[in-house]
C-alpha cells in the first residue's frame, strides 16, 4: 500500500468525522432538552414555555441539518476511502450500520419534518410525542453507531473465515452488548448533554448580561443547569476508560495516555505533568500523584496497569503466533481441505492480525526476520505525546464543566442566578469548551487504537482502497472548501438567530421592517 | 429456517425494494428540487414549491442512508468495490446531496434575494446532478465496471471517471433525470394549488415523460446490442461468498436472457412503459393523481427491469472474468443475512406505518396564503 494513500485517507476520515460530530452532539443533548421543556410547556399550558420550545428548537434545525448532511458522507466513506476495511468487516460492521438507518434514523428524520411543520397541524400532547421520538431516534442512532466503533476497538463476536478472508460474525448478541461499545455510548451521549447545555446556559447568560429576553433566559437557564450538571458528571463518572483493561490495544491505549513506559508497582500514580518521548521512551519532567491512576483504572490498590514496554513484549510473542495463522491461512487457500494447517489456523487464529503488521516491511509475514517483528511489535505503541495531552486536556475541560454546572446550579436554585454577572460571563466565555473537549475524546479514541483498524485484527495501513493521491487530494479539497463555507454559513445564522431573539411570529414580522427587502416575513 | 440460498434471494429482493423505495420517495424530493428554479418565479412560488417536500424529505432521504447501510450489511463486496470504484462520482453525489438540507433549511432564513437565489441554485445542482450521478452510475453496473480482486480479496480499480461516461450510461442517467423530473412533476400536481406553478410544472412534467419513453425505449435497445454477462460452469447458489470461486463471461445481448429464461420477469419493463404513460395521462387530463399513481409505476418497473436484466448479477467486471459480483458469491454470512431479515420484518412495517401518518398530517395542498403566513413554513 502506498503510504501517502494511507495518510490522505486518514486525513480525510479525520476531517470529515471531527467536522460531523461538531454538530452531532448539540443534536443529541438539544433535542432531549427541547423534550424537557416542551414537557413543562405542555404541562403547566405557560407561552412562555412554548416561546422557549421554539426558540431552541429553531437553533437546533439549523445545526440538526448539518449533522445529517456530513452524516452522508460518513454513511459512504468506509466504502469509497476503506474498501478494504468494508470487506474485511462488513459482516459485521455494517449491521449496526444498516440498524441504525432502519431503527433510528428513519424515526428521528420522519419526526423532525412534523417536529418544526406540525405545530398548527398536532394536538399539544401529539407535538410533545413527535418531538420525544426526535430525541429517541438521535440518541438510538448515537447507540448504533457506538456499537459499530465499539466493535473496532474490541471485535468481539466474530472470527476469520479463510474462505471468504473475512471477519464473520459468530454471535451478534456479544457485539450488541459489547462493554467497549455501552461505555462508550453512555460516555458519548453524556458529553452530548453537556454541550446542549452549554450552548443553552451561555446564550441564555448573555441574554441575561444584556438584559434582554429575561423570562425566556432565565427559564432556559434553569432547564441548562440542571441537565447540564447531571450530565457532566455522568461524562467523567461513566468515562469509557472503565473499558480500557479488557483487551492488550485498550491496555496499551491506556499505558499511553499515563504515559507509562514501564509497569510500575500498584498502586500506580497519575501522571499530571510530563513530556513524553517516543524516541528514548521515558517521560521528563514528570509529576506525579501518588495510588490514583491504579485506583481509577483497576478500580482496587492492588491491580497493576501494565506498562507499554511489557506490553510490547506481548504483541511480539502474538506476531510469532499470528505468523502461524497466517502461513495456514495461505495453505487453506490453496487446498481448503489441508487439516494441518486448518488445525495451525485454529489454534493460533486470535493472533492473526498481528503477523499483518509485518506487512509494512515484508510482503510475506511469515518470512519476516526476528528485526522486523520486534520494529513491528513496538508500532503497536500509539502517539504517546499527543494521547497525554489530548486526555489531559480533555479531562480538565471535563472537570471544569463540571464546576461550572455546580455553580450553575446553586445560583438558580438560591434564585441568585440573574445578578451573579461574573458567572453570566463566565458561562458565555465557557461555550466553545466541550467542542474542544470532545473532539479530543475521538482523538484519544481513534489514535489510540493505532495502528489498528480494527483492535488486534486489521491494521490501519492495510484497511484503505486502492485509490491515487490525486483522487483524494480532489476530495479532501473539495470537503474542506464546502464544508469551511458551511460552517461560516451555520455560525452566521446561529448568531444571527440568537441575536434575533426568541420572537413568534406575528413580532418577527414587524422586527424585520428595518430590513431592506420585506417581501416575505423572516420565518424558521 | 431459510437456507443460505434463500437469504440471498431475499436480500437481492430487499436491495430491489430499497432502490425502489429510495427513487419512489426522494426521487421527487429529487426531481422538485431540479425543477425549483423554472417551475416557480417570483419568492412565494418558490417557497411554495420548497415547502412541498419540506415537512418530508429528510425522512424520505433516509431511503438512501439506509440503503448504504443495508448494502454494507449484506452485501459488503458490492459496498466495497462500488463505492471506492465510482470513488470521484460518490463524491460528487455527496457533494450535491450534502447542499440539499442545507438549502432547504437556510434558504428562507434571510430575506435577502441575492441569498435566496444563490441557495436555489444549489437546490437545483442538489436535484438534478444526484438525479443523473445515479443514472449513469446503473449504466455503469450494466455495460460492467473495470475492477478485479486480488487473491486477498482487495479491490483493484482501473477506469478514471471521465470514462464513466459512456453514450450508454449517458442514456441511463438523462433516463433517471427524465424520469425523476416526471415524478416531481406529479408530486408537485398533487401538492401545489392551481396556478402559475402547476401549470409550468405539468408542461415540464410532459416533456420530461415523453423523454423517458424514448430513452427507455434506446436503453433497450442499445442493451440488445452491448454485451451482457452469464455465470459459465456450475453455480454453487449455497457457497461461502468469494468470487473467485465463480467465473462469469460476456455475451452479446446477454441482459436479454432472462426475459426469455423467466417470461414474467417482462411485467418489470412493461410497466416502466404502462406507468409512464399513465403519468403522461394523468398530467394531460391534469388528475394528480392519476399522473403520480403513473410515475410511481414507472419508476418501480424501469428499476426493477435493470434488477430483473441483470440478475445473478450485481456488479460484473468488464476486466476480469473471475471478479464478477453475484447474488451467489458477493453476500454476507447466512448468519448476519437472517439477523438482518429479521431486523427488516420488525422495523420496516413500523418505519412504513410512521412514515404513512407523517404523510396523513402533512396531507392537503401547500397554497400561497400558507407560504405567507405560517410561521413554521421554510
Amino acid at each position: 500500500m502506498d503510504p501517502t494513500v494511507i495518510d490522505l485517507s486518514r486525513l480525510q476520515f479525520a476531517l470529515t468525522a471531527l467536522y460531523h460530530f461538531l454538530f452531532v452532539p448539540l443534536t443529541l443533548g438539544l433535542s432531549f432538552m427541547l423534550f424537557i421543556m416542551e414537557s413543562v410547556y405542555v404541562m403547566t399550558g405557560r407561552q412562555v414555555w412554548r416561546q422557549v420550545t421554539r426558540f431552541w428548537g429553531k437553533i437546533f434545525g439549523i445545526n440538526f441539518v448539518l449533522g445529517v448532511a456530513t452524516g452522508l458522507t460518513m454513511e459512504f466513506q468506509f466504502g469509497t476511502n476503506w474498501s478494504y476495511f468494508s470487506h474485511y468487516a462488513g459482516d459485521i460492521f455494517g449491521a449496526p450500520l444498516a440498524i441504525e438507518g432502519l431503527m433510528a434514523f428513519f424515526l428521528e428524520a420522519t419526526f423532525v419534518g412534523l417536529m418544526f411543520f406540525g405545530w398548527d397541524r398536532l394536538s399539544k400532547l401529539g407535538h410533545l410525542i413527535v418531538t420525544f421520538m426526535v430525541a429517541l431516534g438521535t440518541n438510538l442512532s448515537a447507540l448504533w453507531i457506538l456499537i459499530a466503533n465499539g466493535w473496532m476497538q474490541n471485535p468481539v463476536g466474530a472470527t476469520f473465515n479463510p474462505e471468504t478472508m473475512r471477519m464473520e460474525v459468530s454471535d451478534f448478541s456479544v457485539v450488541l452488548f459489547n462493554p467497549v461499545a455501552q461505555a462508550k455510548f453512555v460516555h458519548t451521549v453524556s458529553a452530548g448533554y453537556v454541550i446542549a447545555s452549554v450552548l443553552v446556559l451561555g446564550v441564555s447568560a448573555f441574554w441575561l448580561l444584556k438584559g434582554r429576553w429575561v423570562p425566556v433566559a432565565r427559564r432556559s437557564m434553569t432547564v441548562a443547569a440542571a441537565f447540564g450538571l447531571a450530565s457532566s458528571l455522568s461524562v467523567v463518572v461513566l468515562g469509557d476508560e472503565s473499558g480500557y483493561a479488557l483487551t492488550d490495544n485498550q491496555k496499551m491505549k491506556l499505558a499511553a495516555i499515563e504515559a507509562a513506559w514501564h509497569t510500575s508497582p500498584a498502586p500506580a500514580g497519575l501522571t499530571i505533568f510530563g513530556v513524553p518521548s517516543m524516541a528514548t521512551h521515558e517521560t521528563r519532567y514528570e509529576v506525579k500523584v501518588p495510588w490514583v491512576l491504579g485506583l481509577i483504572a483497576t478500580r482496587s490498590l492492588s491491580g497493576t496497569v501494565t506498562g507499554m514496554s511489557e506490553l510490547v513484549l506481548q504483541a511480539q510473542e502474538r506476531i510469532g503466533s499470528g505468523q502461524i495463522a497466517y502461513a495456514a491461512v495461505q495453505t487453506l487457500k490453496a487446498n481448503p481441505n489441508d487439516l494441518t494447517a486448518r488445525a495451525a489456523f485454529e489454534a493460533h487464529k486470535r493472533d492473526m492480525g498481528y503477523a499483518l503488521l509485518l506487512k509494512r516491511y515484508v510482503a510475506d509475514p511469515a518470512a519476516a526476520t526476528p528485526a522486523q517483528v520486534e520494529k513491528a511489535a513496538w508500532d503497536t505503541v500509539p502517539s504517546v505525546p499527543l494521547l497525554f495531552w489530548s486526555f489531559r486536556v480533555m479531562a480538565a475541560i471535563g472537570f471544569a464543566m463540571i464546576a461550572l454546572f455546580a455553580i450553575a446550579f446553586a445560583l438558580c436554585s438560591l434564585r441568585m442566578h440573574l445578578n451573579a454577572r461574573w458567572f453570566l460571563k463566565l458561562a458565555v466565555i465557557a461555550i466553545p469548551l466541550p467542542w474542544i473537549s470532545t473532539e479530543l475524546g475521538w482523538v484519544v479514541a481513534e489514535m489510540g487504537r493505532q495502528p489498528w483498524a480494527i483492535d488486534g485484527v486489521l491494521p490501519t495501513f492495510l484497511a484503505s482502497s486502492s485509490l491515487t493521491p490525486a483522487a483524494l487530494l480532489t476530495t479532501i479539497a473539495g470537503f474542506t472548501l464546502l464544508y469551511g463555507a458551511l460552517a461560516v454559513v451555520e455560525v452566521r445564522l446561529i448568531l444571527a438567530t440568537i441575536r434575533h431573539g426568541p420572537v413568534e411570529h406575528e413580532v418577527e414580522a414587524d422586527a424585520s421592517i428595518d430590513a431592506p427587502t420585506v417581501s416575505q416575513p423572516l420565518v424558521a | 429456517m431459510f437456507d443460505y440460498e434463500l437469504l440471498r434471494l431475499i436480500w437481492w429482493a430487499l436491495l430491489g425494494v430499497l432502490l425502489i423505495g429510495f427513487a419512489l420517495t426522494d426521487g421527487f424530493d429529487l426531481g422538485v428540487a431540479a425543477l425549483l428554479p423554472f417551475v416557480a418565479k417570483s419568492d412565494t412560488e418558490r417557497r411554495m414549491v420548497i415547502n412541498t417536500v419540506g415537512p418530508t424529505w429528510e425522512g424520505n432521504q433516509v431511503w438512501f442512508i439506509l440503503g448504504g447501510g443495508a448494502i454494507f450489511a449484506a452485501w459488503p463486496f458490492v459496498y466495497a468495490a462500488s463505492f471506492s470504484g465510482f470513488y470521484l462520482a460518490m463524491f460528487v453525489v455527496l457533494s450535491a446531496l450534502i447542499l440539499r438540507p442545507v438549502g432547504f433549511k437556510y434558504r428562507s432564513k434571510r430575506p435577502d434575494p441575492a441569498w435566496r437565489s444563490r441557495w436555489d441554485w444549489a437546490l437545483f445542482v442538489g436535484g438534478l446532478v444526484p438525479a443523473l450521478v445515479f443514472g449513469v452510475a446503473v449504466g455503469n453496473v450494466l455495460t460492467g465496471a473495470p475492477f478485479r480482486l486480488d487473491g486477498d480479496l482487495r479491490v483493484f480499480y482501473d477506469g478514471s471517471f471521465l470514462a464513466l461516461f459512456s453514450p450508454f450510461a449517458l442514456v441511463a442517467g438523462l433516463l433517471s433525470v427524465a424520469m425523476l423530473v416526471l415524478h416531481g412533476s406529479a408530486w408537485l400536481s398533487i401538492k401545489t394549488e392551481r396556478g402559475p406553478v402547476q401549470d409550468r410544472a405539468v408542461s415540464f412534467g410532459f416533456v420530461a415523460g415523453i423523454l423517458a419513453l424514448v430513452l427507455f425505449a434506446l436503453g433497450g435497445l442499445m442493451v440488445a446490442r452491448m454485451p451482457g454477462f452469464e455465470l459459465v460452469g456450475a453455480v454453487e447458489t449455497g457457497a461461502p461468498s468469494n468470487p473467485l470461486h465463480s467465473t462469469s463471461q460476456m455475451v452479446a445481448g446477454g441482459w436479454l436472457a432472462n426475459f426469455a429464461r423467466y417470461p414474467w420477469m417482462v411485467i418489470a419493463p412493461a410497466l416502466g412503459f404502462a406507468g409512464t404513460i399513465l403519468a403522461l395521462i394523468g398530467i394531460r387530463s391534469r388528475s394528480g393523481v392519476l399522473a403520480f399513481g403513473g410515475s410511481s409505476a414507472a419508476v418501480t418497473g424501469i428499476i426493477a427491469t435493470v434488477g430483473c436484466a441483470m440478475f445473478p448479477f450485481i456488479l460484473p467486471s468488464s476486466i476480469d472474468p473471475h471478479s464478477s459480483l453475484t447474488v451467489w458469491n458477493a453476500s454476507s454470512s447466512e448468519r448476519t443475512l437472517g439477523i438482518m431479515l429479521f431486523c427488516v420484518v420488525v422495523f420496516l412495517p413500523m418505519v412504513l406505518a410512521y412514515t404513512a401518518w407523517a404523510y396523513r398530517v402533512m396531507f392537503g395542498r401547500v397554497t400561497t396564503q400558507a407560504v405567507n403566513t405560517s410561521p413554521d413554513f421554510y
